[in-house]
């Protein structure tokens, strides 16, 4: 593992809370672009959500879209600048919640555009309010008596809804430990690979620890990942469209 | 160029891509559809992208990005659907991006109905998505006119890096007349420094976000931006200086008021017409050539009078403002001057 | 001819729409101001079709005609709606292929019947009905000229590619211009 950070990361005093997976799905971000060589190209599309932080926390060309419409708006830019590697960097409440719709259409489309959704299983920067990736009976300050899948259903799974579209790329990765973090670099990859040979849609969604609204430590808020989100969220690939090919 | 017949909505759309206008994202509506129907298949024709959105939503936050990428984008919509860009434009606009948005309005609220109306005016005027601000807004009156105003507004749009609307509605949007399309010309997407295209080494990043986040004086910046558009008043009189009443009225029932005038003067009955060729900023330079009159008309299509406020803030409130509202149908001279003929009554005139 | 307000009605493809098309291209190459304003809306096919034509010296206003100088009608629930409004002393054409010989009509306007329908079906032209009211219109008045309304009508159909038709379709115009 490098100890050198990637010259896309700027280093200016972090917005994010003790513990956060953003700031470990930047630095992977910004490593595979740097391995790339596409650092000077990349066109991010940040959420309005704690994700939008980034803006400052790397040195890509970016916009803060409105919330939900990320994807949509990573579609607007890959139309005009069609050689430029672009890149939604949303959380779950955007991508399967608000913003649907568009991730839904994108995929049906087939967009070549890449989604990096951070799965932490509520809405962070609102104060950890119920997501639809929320774990069943899990307490948030939307649903103070635990998550009841009967009024707010399952924890929507991309890779069960999705991996029946005509996409190029379906990813689940985690940020909770080193493995973790070196598969979920591998789907990053694989993702702008293909997205930089014109495939189609690339989605890799990684699941993060969100302690401050979780009420646990940062070690608790990994562990948890591993031992209660994992079994909900099957990590690794679900599409890959070259290789059923 | 030779003029052709075009309709009103079609010439919007060829006009826009004469403007160098080569990103499209719409979604179906009706009276505005055939702008989507006709980019569907003569987008491509010019080397542009033309998507058919999901969702009104969706279609203006592709424009967002495809604005902040360096190119002319569009996209259009009527009342409902119109309805749901705010959210965009109101993202436009904090972000210091422009893009060009076209209302072609019909009548009613909520779902309303497909026939023209003019009941928009507001949503148009007042900044209709979240918070503190307003947009150019050019209202057309002939198909000719669409396809002029689409170049000015692309033009505007660049210049103060704002979001600029037209309204047009469903009767010129609808109706074929005799156009000359502007010359087409190519707009260069690495045009301006700010827009996205890549962060080489060393050089400060673009970021493009609310631009409260990044400017050391936002609410000077802001307020002198405003200032200078509050500068771009456009309209037209027509014999307003011995006016006793002064017809206001904009789009396409500025053509029925400005045959009302004729009419009305033929029968001794002195009406002038000042016709707002932008809805916002208010042309309120115009109400100074108005020196005879005793009393102000609006000629809309809606039920509220819509621009009636924005009459008496024009003149102090210093005269009467009513208002003859046509609703469902375009309105006609013979109603326009009965109403005037009953407030200059009340007038003692 | 200073302004002229014409209605084109009939059925959903009897050409009533091509047939204002037709007039406002003529009166567009003459450089006069021109407008067409079609219904539109969730109208089902095979119903009634009706556009507004106005075609002027001057400024045009509204594209609403409350009052028009022609109304080309195509058949009898075209009649139905519009004769009412057409202006005292102006011109009602009627396709008489199709709408009963008994039907009477307002006594302060010129009715001019042609079989439109039976001549196209004659000439084997059986879309040219519309051509054949258009000759009917040229014959009965001063909008345009008999021969200038002919090139216009064929030059028309050459702009679109479709010039191989016009022997045919200047044959549907010129019987509608004998009126029989």
């Amino acid at each position: 593992m490098r100890l050198v950070a990637p010259e896309t990361v700027t280093f200016t005093q972090s917005g994010f809370c003790p513990g956060c997976g953003h700031g470990l799905a930047v630095r992977l971000i910004a490593e595979v672009m740097e391995e790339m060589e596409l650092s000077e190209k990349l066109l991010a599309i940040v959420d309005v959500a704690c994700g939008s932080l980034n803006i400052d926390s790397w040195r890509f060309d970016t916009i803060m879209a409105a919330h939900g419409r990320p994807i949509a708006t990573a579609v607007g830019v890959k139309k005009v600048r069609p050689e430029n590697p672009v890149m939604a960097y949303i959380g779950d409440g955007a991508a399967y919640s608000i913003g649907m719709a568009e991730t839904m259409h994108t995929a049906i489309r087939n967009d070549n555009v890449v989604a990096i959704v951070i799965n932490n299983s509520l809405y962070g920067m609102t104060g950890g309010q119920c997501a639809p990736t929320s774990l069943p009976g899990q307490i948030t300050t939307s649903t103070p008596k635990g998550k009841d899948p009967k009024k707010a259903g399952m924890p929507f799974r991309v890779d069960q809804a999705f991996s029946g579209l005509d996409i190029a790329y379906l990813a689940r990765g985690s940020l909770a430990d080193a493995k973790g973090m070196v598969q979920s670099k591998k789907y990053i990859k694989k993702a702008f690979e293909k997205h930089m040979r014109g495939e189609g849609f690339c989605l890799v969604e990684l699941l993060s620890p969100c302690p401050t609204n979780l009420n646990m430590t940062p070690v608790k808020s990994v562990e948890r990942i591993k031992n209660e989100m994992i079994p909900f969220f099957p990590l690794g690939e679900f599409k890959d469209k070259k290789e059923e090919a | 160029m030779a003029k052709v017949l075009l309709k009103g909505n079609e010439a919007l759309a060829e006009a826009a891509l004469a403007a160098g206008c080569r990103f499209y994202s719409g979604y179906p509506i009706t009276p505005q559809t055939e702008i989507l129907e006709y980019l569907s298949w003569r987008m491509e024709e010019v080397g542009g992208e033309f998507i058919q959105a999901e969702s009104e939503l969706a279609g203006i936050n592709m424009v967002l990005g495809a604005a902040a990428a360096g190119a002319r984008a569009l996209t259009t919509s009527s009342g409902p659907g119109f309805s749901l860009k705010q959210e965009g434009i109101s993202y436009l606009v904090a972000a210091d991006l422009p893009a060009v948005i076209v209302d072609v309005m019909r009548i009613g609220t909520g779902l309303g109905d497909i026939a023209q109306g003019q009941g928009d005016y507001w949503q148009l005027t007042r900044g209709g998505g979240h918070g503190d601000y307003h947009t150019l807004v050019l209202a057309p009156a002939s198909v000719q006119e669409n396809a002029d105003m689409m170049a000015e507004a692309f033009d505007l749009a660049e210049k103060y890096r704002h979001p600029v609307l037209i309204a047009s509605d469903a009767a010129i949007g609808q109706m074929i007349e005799a156009v000359e399309i502007p010359e087409f010309k190519e707009h260069d997407i690495n045009k301006f420094d700010w827009t996205i295209k890549g962060c080489k080494k060393g050089t400060e990043q673009r970021k493009i976000q609310n631009v409260y986040y990044t400017h050391p004086d936002y609410e000077g910046y802001l307020s002198e931006k405003y200032r200078q558009m509050e500068q771009e008043q456009r309209y037209e009189t027509v014999q307003v200086e011995d006016a006793e009443l002064v017809l206001v009225a904009y789009g396409i029932s500025s053509r029925v008021c400005r045959e009302t005038v004729e009419i009305a003067r033929a029968e001794g009955l002195k009406l002038g017409l000042i016709r707002p060729i932008t809805l916002w900023p208010f042309p309120v330079k115009a109400f100074e050539e108005a020196k005879a009159a005793k009393a102000f008309l609006t000629v809309e299509m809606n039920i509220l009078g819509q621009m009636v406020d924005d009459v008496k803030l024009a003149i102090e409130s210093k005269y009467p403002v009513d208002h003859y509202g046509s609703i469902f149908e375009i309105p006609e001279s013979d109603g326009i001057i009965a109403k005037a003929k009953e407030m200059l009554k009340k007038e003692g005139k | 001819m200073a302004k002229k307000e014409i209605i084109c009605a009939g059925f959903g493809g009897q050409g009533v729409l091509t047939a204002g098309m037709l007039l406002i291209n003529a009166g567009m190459e003459q450089d006069k101001n021109v407008l067409f304003y079609p219904s539109y809306g969730s109208e089902m096919r095979g119903g009634t079709a009706n556009c507004t034509v106005k075609i002027s010296d001057g400024l045009i206003a509204s594209p609403i005609s409350k009052q028009p100088d022609i109304l080309f009608t195509m058949n009898t629930p075209a009649i139905d709606k519009f004769e009412e409004r057409l202006k005292p002393g102006g011109l009602l054409l009627v396709n008489s292929s199709i709408v009963p010989e008994d039907r009477t009509y307002r006594d302060d306007i010129k009715v001019v019947k042609v079989p439109a329908t039976d001549i196209a079906a004659e000439v084997a032209n059986p879309k040219g009905a519309n051509l054949v009211m258009l000759g009917a219109l040229a014959a009965n008045s001063d909008l345009f000229s008999i021969e200038y309304m002919e090139t216009a009508i064929v030059s028309f159909f050459e702009k679109k590619g479709k010039g191989k038709f016009n022997e045919k379709n200047v044959a549907c115009y010129r019987r509608g211009v004998e009126g029989k």
